[in-house]
């Protein structure tokens, strides 16, 4: 049997094909444009690097929990929510009622899991479109938060969070930072900059890597195994791709789709508990618009929104994408409102190709 | 002239019924699968074909009636046991995944892992061993393994949902319509496979609406069903097209007996 169609692809041609490239060119094409126009404006001093990177591993966070989510099919639009949720656990059980910030970020877990697995359970249940599920979510979670912090502290930002989180042994692995020691090495070798007055005088303007990159990184080489290299990777992309078949099989559709969302709210609460034990505050509108910021990274990766194809690794670099533009533009003094104009641009031609090759990779066949 | 003796049969169904509410798909319905001979399955639409494979696969269980394994009644609560006695199933829509390469679909559900320390990584490399082995076993050699099986071709599909049921090493396959939509020599391929199996020792029913061009050059013996029961018993090599379409649409009984 000769067959056009059975031919084996060459190495090229399957590179190309790959979800991650486009993201992957888009990252070259955006740092060679910015080390062109905003170099000279610090964007690649190790301070101006600090700055994107820290923009971009927030983005990445959350953006491998709405991949994964994607790529078996569904969406999460309540992140956002999540994230203001989850933070206002952390902050109303440690300042508010005193319990250690361990607890807290325990509790936050545990109560925005148990929170991702009903909204799942009610979409798989209802077999309603997730969009419409966790858009009601969305409100609901926003408006209970926001109930929330004013009937027990009558405030919707609580502050102060900084000097219980430096003593806990549990927040640094959220809001501290690593290699603190090498980088202040580097500053007196003068290979870094120091700050010259103030209290921190003699201090590197980059005092270590925070531990917010490496939730980051961890992430996103964590789900990328799980989704290439483990049978429950295999289950996702079948979730995703044909349910149907994937229950005939025997894979466990709801069960696979409900953890997913459970991730998906982990994922958010790491990006909250990050953001509360590093700055100190917590609000209950925190995480404004993460759920489409997320969906967005993982879009420019090469997900499709239909479910059944994507790649954690795109998420990752749709993510750096995301900052490296969106703090750019900061560095070179652009007006801002062009940042969306690009955003939404970038989101089109995504879109476009990512279903152009996808029908060339899967065929036009359903 | 003596005829030779027959295979006792692998597996065999006795006076099975189910219903759905009121309509009576099965009334005390018996088939027999000999291994090495490939029984084929006919009716008009509705005459209860698919429900009687889903009985054999174990999917819907029986009102009434007998499942006998090797000559011995066994308990069947479902699929599960089913697929432990040795049978495997092709369904008529075939259930691959679009998305995932062949040798994802061939495992899914049973892939094979390495120990907890690699992270219960899949064994890719064991796994493509085994699924070149048995498409070359098919004669498939030329299926890529690692492309997404939704950009093959009908046949192509229907060669590896065939391939799946196999990889098991079963005793008896179960195909419903697997030629239906595809083109003749697609068709012809799935032919050869299927005999390629009986010509093995495999038990194999298979469902067609083909009588003339499939049924007849593919199998063995002819079991038809009408209404819900059976309504003839043919062997291939001793009947026309002709003849079991009567059978099929309850025309007189055989033409032979008209004349
Ligand atoms: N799950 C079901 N629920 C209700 N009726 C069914 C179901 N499955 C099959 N039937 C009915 O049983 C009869 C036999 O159907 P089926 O076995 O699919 O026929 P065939 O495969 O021979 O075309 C039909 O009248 C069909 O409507
Ligand atoms: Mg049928």
């Amino acid at each position: 049997m000769t067959d056009e169609r059975v031919k084996e692809l060459g190495f090229a041609q399957k590179l190309l094909m790959r979800p991650e490239m486009g993201a992957f060119c888009g990252v070259i094409l955006v740092l060679i444009f910015f080390l062109l126009i905003a170099a000279d404006n610090g964007m690649f001093n190790p301070d101006g690097i600090q700055n994107w990177s820290v923009v971009s591993a927030q983005f990445a966070i959350i953006a491998v929990g709405a991949c994964l989510l994607m790529i078996a099919g569904e969406f999460d639009l309540s992140v956002g929510s999540m994230i203001g949720f989850s933070g206002m656990v952390l902050a109303i059980a440690s300042l508010h009622f005193g319990l250690p910030v361990w607890v807290g970020i325990l509790l936050a877990f545990v109560l925005s899991m148990a929170l991702g697995a009903f909204n799942g359970f009610l979409v798989i249940k209802t077999g309603l479109p997730s969009f419409i599920v966790t858009l009601a979510f969305l409100y609901i979670l926003r408006g209970l938060t926001i109930f929330m912090s004013v009937t027990t502290t009558n405030k919707t930002i609580l502050s102060g969070m900084k000097p219980l989180a430096e003593e806990d042994w549990l927040a640094p692995f959220f809001g501290g930072e690593a290699f603190q020691g090498f980088f202040q090495w580097m500053g007196n070798m003068g290979w870094i900059e120091t700050y010259t007055r103030g209290i921190f005088e003699g201090q590197p303007v980059v005092s270590g890597v925070p531990a917010l990159i490496f939730w980051a990184v961890g992430l996103v080489i964590f789900a990328q195994f799980l989704l290439t290299r483990t049978p429950f990777g295999n289950w996702i992309f079948a979730a995703g791709g044909d349910a149907h078949a994937a229950a005939y099989a025997g894979i466990p559709v709801k069960r696979v789709k409900i953890l997913m969302f459970m991730f998906t709210a982990f994922c958010a609460c790491v990006f909250a508990m990050c953001q509360v034990t590093e700055f100190g505050s917590a609000g209950a509108d925190r995480g404004l618009l993460k759920e489409f910021e997320a969906i967005i990274c993982v879009v420019i990766g090469g997900a499709l929104l239909t479910g059944g194809y994507g790649s954690v690794i795109g998420a990752g670099l749709g993510a750096i994408m995301f900052g490296v533009v969106q703090q750019g533009l900061f560095f070179s003094g652009a007006e801002s409102s062009l940042f969306r104009v690009f955003l939404g641009g970038l989101l089109l031609i995504a879109v476009i190709t990512n279903t152009y090759i996808r029908r060339r990779v899967i065929g036009a066949g359903d | 002239m003596q005829p030779p003796p027959l295979p006792d049969p692998i597996l065999s169904l006795r006076h099975i019924s189910k219903s759905f509410g009121g309509v009576k798909a099965l009334q005390d319905v018996s088939i027999e699968l000999r291994p090495g001979e490939t029984t084929a399955l006919v009716g008009d639409n509705g005459a209860g074909k698919s429900t009687l494979v889903k009985v054999m696969s174990g999917v819907l269980r029986p009102d009434e009636g007998q499942y006998l394994f090797e000559g011995r009644e066994v308990p069947v609560n479902g699929p599960r046991d089913v697929a432990r006695l040795g049978v495997q199933t092709v369904y008529q829509d075939l259930a691959l995944c679009n998305n995932l390469d062949a040798v994802q679909n061939l495992f899914l559900g049973r892939e094979r892992t390495g120990p907890w320390w690699t992270g219960f990584r899949v064994r890719r490399a064991e796994c493509e061993r085994r699924a070149r082995d048995v498409l070359r076993r098919m004669r498939l050699d030329s299926i890529a393994l690692d492309r997404p099986v939704g950009a093959m071709s009908g046949g192509q599909r229907q060669n590896i949902a065939i391939a799946r049921s196999i990889l098991w090493e079963p005793k008896v396959v179960l195909l419903d319509e697997p030629t239906a939509a595809l083109s003749h020599s697609a068709a012809e391929q799935v032919g050869a496979l299927i005999n390629g199996l009986a010509s093995h020792g495999l038990a194999v029913l298979v469902i067609s609406h083909d009588i003339h061009n499939f049924v007849l050059e593919n199998s063995d013996r002819i079991e038809v069903l009408r209404l819900g029961k059976n309504a003839a018993h043919f062997r291939s090599g001793e009947v026309t097209g002709e003849q079991v379409v009567n059978a099929m649409v309850g025309g007189k009984e055989g033409v032979n007996s008209a004349a």
